[in-house]
């Protein structure tokens, strides 16, 4: 599983101040972390960042791969800010993901930007409509947004498909609901559709200390329904997704599994 | 249309190790599985060494015993023997003399053992313990200290008495030998230990644990073929080092290699019977997987050239 290391992010107080002020320091830290800790990308959300977007996001791509050898997940609204991005993006180490486009119209210049810049996409599968009411709701939008991708000219291979994790908090009876979708999603292609969810948003809300209980679990449900990637905290989730690959007799079982 | 058959290619290959200086030899490399070729690259032929102890073989049976009549009191003359006379690739000396049931030498005495037949010979050596687990683990430290920088293999280190062992290799700039008892799940485990150390995964060779045919063969068999293909088709770097058939021990304890034509009149002569044993086990491992094999006999040894000759 691809785990995409979510902790750079505005909503964290301490990286809000750190990108306020241009200070490479705390955000190369948490990268290095995330990487050591096992992400296989780095998530850099910037918010919606309709002011200085741009020079934020070309600022926390550089700053990133300066000091972590990984491809990063753009993470905003602002289209300006993904283009300036992707342009300084060093791809050697991986093709970058923009978090993300949807079936509002709003977003369809974020494919655009995907296409033209080769870049891989999350389509997260909500309308203009409101939130998706079930799995089904949400299979149609999706291949709603595929045929988007290839009518722009994107190979469906490079789209990630992302069911909307809401939380458990208000939203119980949505996250079967979810469990469901990402099973469905893969049969809308051959081979399977890739999928991805904000894993930590099912705790929303949730008392601090329960949190990695939830998401933990949920990660396990979405495994085993064939999710191939999750914004996450790396070294929550490890445990996790190892403890799948034995299960799943994709790894050979060790007592020092966990170690490896 | 002509049939063309498909080609399976893997994620993952197998270690390439090496042994000795002057007359060094290499085993493993392949990216495919056992003898593969129209798939894959199979870079080294198996490697089979002659077996000869640091004591005479009073208890191998006769068939064996015969062979080496007049250079097996020495382990000295024996180690040349197989070099210059039956063109050995590799010497393994097990170490039988220094378990506490029999002669109980002490690792002093081992080493000077050690120490003359590196000194006679130019092949690779393999250095074996008499797996007595605690008398080892002393032999074998000070047969390390002797080996040094030789670029020989040391085995077999076992869960119980690795520490020490993966230490002395370390030390000493030598091979090591990583030996389970038929459980997969645990030759990963103390391949992980062994790694965990400090130990340089890809200086390592997996013995399994060795079974002859009718005694447990396809127990080995099976454990060295999962073996191989997680390190395949799983690209498992814990399991990806090539593999020991400590053939000749084994075989020769069967009792196929033993009864007389009366008491077993079954594959012809005791001698022809006792040959084809070993030969057969070796063979059936090798397509297993094992790219290292310790035999005795020089006939189960040219048949087994051959097998490798016709495959490659």
């Amino acid at each position: 599983m691809l785990i995409i290391g979510e902790k750079l992010s505005i909503i964290a107080k301490r990286v809000r101040e750190a990108m306020m002020k241009f200070d490479k320091g705390p955000i190369q830290e948490i990268a290095v972390r995330q990487w050591k800790e096992g992400s296989g990308m780095i998530d850099a959300n910037i918010g919606p960042a309709e002011d200085g977007g741009e020079k934020m996001m070309e600022w926390m791509v550089t700053t990133i791969q300066e000091v972590v050898p990984l491809p990063v997940c753009l993470d905003t609204t602002n289209v300006k800010a993904i283009e300036a991005g992707l342009k300084v993006h060093n791809s050697q180490w991986g093709r970058p993901l923009i978090n993300s486009t949807s079936n509002d119209p709003e977003r369809f210049p974020i494919m655009e930007v995907a296409v033209k810049y080769k870049s891989q996409l999350i389509g997260l599968t909500v309308g203009k409509g409101g939130l998706p009411a079930d799995a089904e709701e949400r299979a149609a939008i999706a291949s709603e947004i595929m045929a988007r991708a290839m009518e722009y000219g994107m190979p469906v291979e490079d789209l990630y498909l992302d069911p909307l994790v809401l939380q458990m908090a208000t939203t119980q009876d949505q996250a079967l609901k979810v469990i469901q979708s990402v099973k469905m999603f893969q049969e809308l292609n051959d081979p399977p559709m890739k999928t991805v969810v904000g894993l930590s948003n099912i705790s929303n809300g949730m008392p601090k200390n329960l949190r990695h209980i939830m998401n933990k679990h949920l990660l396990t449900l979405l495994l085993y329904e064939g999710l191939t990637a999750a914004i996450a905290d790396a070294a929550e989730v490890n445990e996790t997704a190892k403890t799948f690959d034995v299960i799943m007799g994709k790894t050979l079982y060790a007592h020092s599994y966990l170690e490896m | 249309m002509a049939f063309t058959a498909p080609n399976e290619t893997f994620a993952g290959k197998v270690f390439a190790v090496d042994a000795g200086l002057d007359k060094k030899i290499t085993f493993g490399g392949e990216n495919v599985l056992p003898f593969h070729l129209f798939e894959g690259d199979v870079p080294n032929r198996p490697v089979v060494a002659y077996e000869i102890q640091d004591v005479p073989p009073a208890d191998w049976p006769e068939t064996i015993k015969k062979v080496y009549e007049g250079v097996s009191s020495d382990p000295v003359t024996w180690a040349k023997f197989c070099q210059d006379k039956l063109n050995a690739r590799a010497i393994a000396i097990r170490l039988v003399g220094t378990h506490p049931d029999r002669e109980n030498r002490s690792p002093e005495d081992a080493a000077k053992t050690v120490k003359d037949v590196l000194a006679a010979i130019t092949v690779p050596l393999i250095i074996l313990g008499s797996n007595h687990i605690e008398k080892d683990a002393a032999v074998l430290v000070a047969a390390a200290e002797a080996a040094k920088d030789k670029n020989c293999f040391l085995g077999k280190a076992q869960e119980e008495n690795y520490k020490t062992i993966v230490a002395a290799c370390m030390a000493n700039n030598l091979k090591l030998i990583a030996m389970s008892q038929l459980d997969i799940n645990l030759s990963k485990q103390l391949n992980i230990l062994i790694t965990q150390m400090g130990y340089n995964k890809e200086n390592l060779v997996t013995d399994p644990m060795c079974s002859a045919l009718g005694y447990g063969l396809d127990y080995t068999y099976s454990v060295m073929e999962r073996i191989r293909l997680a390190a395949l088709t799983q690209n498992d770097v814990t399991m990806q080092m090539p593999m020991l058939a400590d053939v000749g021990i084994n075989s020769w304890k069967a009792k196929e290699s033993i009864a007389t034509e009366a008491e077993l009149p079954i594959g012809g002569t005791l001698e022809q019977r006792a040959i084809a044993w070993e030969a057969v086990t070796a063979c059936a491992l090798m397509i297993a997987g094992s790219e290292l094999l310790i035999m005795r006999h020089p006939e189960a040894i040219n048949a087994v050239e051959k097998f490798i000759d016709e495959l490659m």
